[in-house]
């Protein structure tokens, strides 16, 4: 029989493996495994507590929390049934799980704790479909009573009874499943517009594991530890279609907080992470060193330089000499490794980088340290990635090549297709969107525009959408721009605003609250809260500098010429960033008119009164004076302003 | 190796559950030289119940927990915990009858880490003698495991998983609170007293320790008696109240009773504000 759903895959794993580790779960301070056999045992436990509860072929379950084995264990569960799972991120609010289980008619909901049933208890009048919300934390939910809340290992116990009785059910369950069954719903990111479910299938998680797989050859020996929500696709890729794929052991961390720490027990080989992780470590690199004493600071510098020098080399194709190799061992030893060690890198051999795009800085100092950072390109509905970089072979420009089984083409627009084996069939109960994303020849329209280099590398510009002509008609990338102003460690997000109806280039930047907190402590500068510090004139003198090393590595029409410091953080939950913290730029644009608006204008400061909303219900409103900042000479902005508009 | 498998559905007893009594205060006078602290209080806190006391500054609030634990003694009248006379008993005993306390100033050694304060707060059930230790293997590494498996459950309850290796004195008050918090629930006592455990907080961290009090009480069984300047915060989570001024009990009763009873409003609140 060949093996074309995960279920098979984890028998033959079991198989295979049988003792070796599958899954690794920080609880009470103490890594608690599960090998492949046990990994088995649970997900057919709970598929046949699942199956005589009601779920069958072409049911969805729905999963709302942090990783966990439970998590995989459902879905596994779920699949071998001939079903699917969606994954829902677990920061939503209960408006975002409404709107998404009223996506697909869901039959069960696997919630993790209190939390999470505290925003399902919250709408279950307005829930229709779900006959049973199963929990596997039980913290803080003695109260509850409501009669659809059901304990994980009940349902467990219930599965093994029933295993008991009828030993060769699961079995022929997982036998009855094609590749072509839909395995997963995927939610999209929602920049554009409110998040729609692609459905994934075994093959497209098949075809996706192996394409990768044929880039970067992972085994059994490899370690990966999942921190990045599981309702990701990106999680889903490297957790589980290549984790069942090659299998090797995924582990899940204690808590949020404790992702560094667990990740330095664990050293993983494999790590796979959105840009604002890198550029978080990257953050926390800057500071540490800023904060260390001279000599170490020496040796950074020094080590760092010969790093970057180093990393061009690799870049260009150039051959390293032996006196450059022994050096780099020395670097290495003073310094990348220590650093490395500090952010839980130590032993990765690939990392990548996915889901939005990452600036070009910040990537190059991942390779001056050593980092082998690859950029993998690809969305929910090419089932997370189809291009990527194979080792050797790193353009920190580019995205890479199309993976083997993978085509990519660029149509009359500039608009980026792509075609394969990864890529979904549709959109679930949407036909209407299924049909304005694919076309007919099999393409996927990713809404991005693209070109290739004469390398045959695929170079992403942005998406379609937001790429903006200026108005000298050159075309330009708003990312482009933030992304070099976020390589500052204190700024957080930034929003650039520009194109051909406005006069010149601006930004809304958020400042990093703990960055610039700690700066302004070194500094003697008291402040109160986010918004008491983001209006500090020394803060805008600060950030003031990142903006002018920005404006010096681009185009004179490209360069900002008016900026402010936001009062608060974008936030997920005010619907500013999409719970992958992408930048929903029409919502921004929309809701922050005024604001916009203002920095077009000939003043220099915009007062505006903000509307808070508490957890609870209750509103306040704040008044707060935003100080514009202005590059440059003051009159000859308002002169090319006046000479633009006119 | 010792495996150790724990499931989130486990109870976090490893010790028998405390046992649960009834505390009396009846009729305890306190004084200072001729300074009357406490005057003839009686009340009693019943097994699994949150008493809160409360009172302004100067009523004999901190004497009255004094106390009960034992760092003060009274000179007329008894304490009774169930059927122990805490008068009595020396302070060094109370975690062996399952009474354990917190303080408001923070009192932890401030150079340990989080989880060598807590394991501290075990030292109470270590049975371990000294050759034991000292040889570690066998019965005393079975025992350190079994505490440090309790300790874990009490980090859990408190979410200081991030924190489980930082020294003491590097972190914020209110985490340096929630340990303390932590190591009185390490002694698995049936009654814990909480010296204003939210003294010096920002909202979100009173709100942070309500909620842990609750779980300590819901979850856990474990009687309270806490004593806190914040009214609200002492409305919203104690089922008792007891109002002390001066040294004297003005009244006792729900947190509705209390509230609109004038002698508390004249005393704790206050005049009323002009508008």
């Amino acid at each position: 029989m060949t093996i074309d759903t995960m279920p098979k895959m984890l028998r033959e794993n079991a198989e295979r493996f049988g003792n070796l580790v599958a899954l690794r779960e920080k609880r009470f301070g103490i890594w608690q495994s599960y090998t492949w056999n046990e990994y088995l045992e649970r997900v057919r436990n709970f598929a046949l507590g699942l199956h005589q509860l009601g779920f069958g072929r072409g049911d969805f379950v729905g999963i709302v929390g942090d990783n966990r084995p439970e998590w995989v264990i459902t879905e596994l569960a779920a699949q071998s049934l001939g079903g699917a799972s969606m994954g829902i991120y677990q920061d939503s609010t209960p408006e975002e799980v409404h709107y998404l289980i009223s996506q697909a008619v869901l039959k069960f909901l696997v919630v993790e704790d209190q939390e999470q049933i505290d925003k399902i208890v919250e709408l279950w009048d307005q829930i229709q479909g779900i006959e049973k919300v199963f929990y596997y934390d039980p913290k803080g939910l003695r109260h509850y009573d409501e009669d659809y809340l059901m304990a994980f290992p009940e349902v467990e116990a219930m599965g093994a009874q029933f295993h008991d009785e009828n030993p060769g059910f699961y079995q022929a369950q997982v036998n009855e499943g094609k590749g072509s069954d839909v395995a997963i719903l995927g939610t999209t990111s929602g920049t554009t517009s409110k998040p729609k479910v692609a459905m994934i299938t075994h093959d497209n998680l098949v075809a996706m594991g192996q394409g990768l797989m044929g880039v970067d050859a992972f085994s059994e020996k490899d370690q990966f530890v999942s921190f990045l929500p599981l309702a990701w696709i990106g999680e889903q890729m490297i957790s589980v279609a290549c984790g069942m794929a090659a299998g090797f052991a995924v582990s899940f961390p204690e808590e949020t907080e404790t992702v560094q720490e667990d990740m330095r027990e664990i050293g993983p080989r494999i790590i796979f992470a959105p840009p604002r992780i890198w550029e978080s470590l990257l953050s926390t690199v800057q500071v540490k060193i800023s904060d260390a004493d001279r000599l170490k600071r020496w040796v950074y510098n020094r080590a760092i330089r010969y790093g970057y020098y180093l990393a061009n080399k690799r870049f260009n194709k150039e051959e390293i000499t032996l006196q450059e190799r022994i050096l780099e061992q020395i670097a290495k030893f003073f310094c990348y490794t220590n650093i490395l060690d500090q952010l839980g890198l130590r032993y990765v051999k690939w990392a990548y980088t996915g889901g939005a795009a990452l600036g070009p800085d910040v990537f190059r100092f991942f390779h001056a340290l050593g980092v082998n950072l690859k950029q993998g390109y690809g969305q929910t509905e090419t089932t997370g990635i189809c291009v990527v970089h194979s080792d050797g072979d790193i353009k920190f420009q580019t995205v890479g090549l199309p993976m083997p089984g993978a085509e990519i083409k660029i149509d009359d627009s500039g608009e980026i297709l792509a075609r394969g084996r990864m890529c979904f069939p549709g959109y679930h109960a949407n036909e209407e969107a299924t049909q304005g994303t694919i076309t007919e020849e099999g393409w996927v329209r990713t809404g991005d525009a693209g070109y290739f280099d004469e390398d045959g590398h695929l170079i992403v510009i942005d998406r379609a959408k937001d790429v903006m002509t200026l108005h000298d008609g050159t075309k330009f990338s708003p990312l482009f721009i933030e992304n070099k102003l976020k390589f500052s460690p204190y700024i957080i997000e930034a929003v650039v605003f520009g194109g051909e109806e406005l006069p010149f280039v601006a930004s809304f930047i958020n400042i990093d609250f703990g960055n610039v907190g700690k700066w302004a402590e070194d500094h003697q500068l008291a402040y109160t809260n986010y918004t008491n510090l983001a209006a500090k004139r020394e803060v805008y003198d600060l950030i003031r500098e990142d903006v002018a090393r920005t404006n010096a590595d681009l185009p004179p029409a490209a360069r900002i010429h008016r900026f402010l410091l936001l009062h608060k953080e974008l936030d997920a939950d005010d619907a500013e960033l999409t719970r992958t913290r992408k930048v929903r730029r029409n919502f921004i644009a929309d809701n922050y008119r005024e604001i916009i608006d203002g920095l077009y204008s000939d003043k220099s400061s915009i007062d505006i009164e903000s509307v808070i909303t508490y957890q609870d219900g209750r509103q306040a409103t704040i008044q707060v004076t935003l100080p514009i900042n202005t590059m440059g000479d003051e009159q000859e902005v308002v002169a090319e302003r006046n000479r633009v508009l006119a | 190796m010792h495996t150790v498998s724990m499931s989130r559905f486990d109870r976090p007893y490893l010790d028998d559950p405390p046992e649960r009594l009834q505390l009396d205060v009846e009729n305890v006078s306190l004084s200072f030289g001729g300074v009357r602290a406490i005057s003839d209080v009686s009340y009693s806190c019943y097994p699994g119940e949150i008493l809160a006391i409360i009172g302004p500054n100067g009523a004999g609030k901190t004497s009255m927990l004094n106390c009960i634990c034992g760092l003060y003694r009274p000179q007329r009248g008894r304490i009774m915990y169930g059927r122990h006379n805490l008068v009595t008993t020396p302070p060094h005993h109370l975690p062996k009858i399952g009474i354990a306390r917190t303080f408001q100033n923070i009192e932890l050694f401030s150079h340990m880490t989080v989880l060598d304060n807590l394991m501290l707060g075990r030292h109470v059930h270590m049975r371990k003698n000294i050759l034991q230790s000292v040889l570690y293997w066998g019965r005393a590494e079975q025992e350190e495991i079994r505490h440090r498996q309790f300790v874990e459950h009490v980090i859990d309850l408190l979410e200081i998983q991030a924190i489980r290796k930082k020294q003491v004195g590097a972190l914020a008050y209110g985490l340096q609170k929630r340990v303390e918090l932590g190591r009185a629930l390490a002694m698995n006592p049936g009654l814990i007293l909480l010296d204003e455990p939210m003294a010096g907080m920002n909202i979100e961290e009173k709100e942070d320790m309500a909620r842990f009090i609750l779980d300590i009480n819901e979850e856990w069984g474990i009687t309270v008696i806490l004593i806190e300047h914040d009214m609200s915060v002492v409305m919203d989570i104690s089922d008792r109240v007891v109002v002390l001024d001066f040294g004297l009990k003005i009244a006792e009763g729900t947190p509705d009773e209390v509230r609109q009873n004038p002698e508390v409003i004249q005393a704790y609140l206050g005049e009323e504000e002009p508008a």
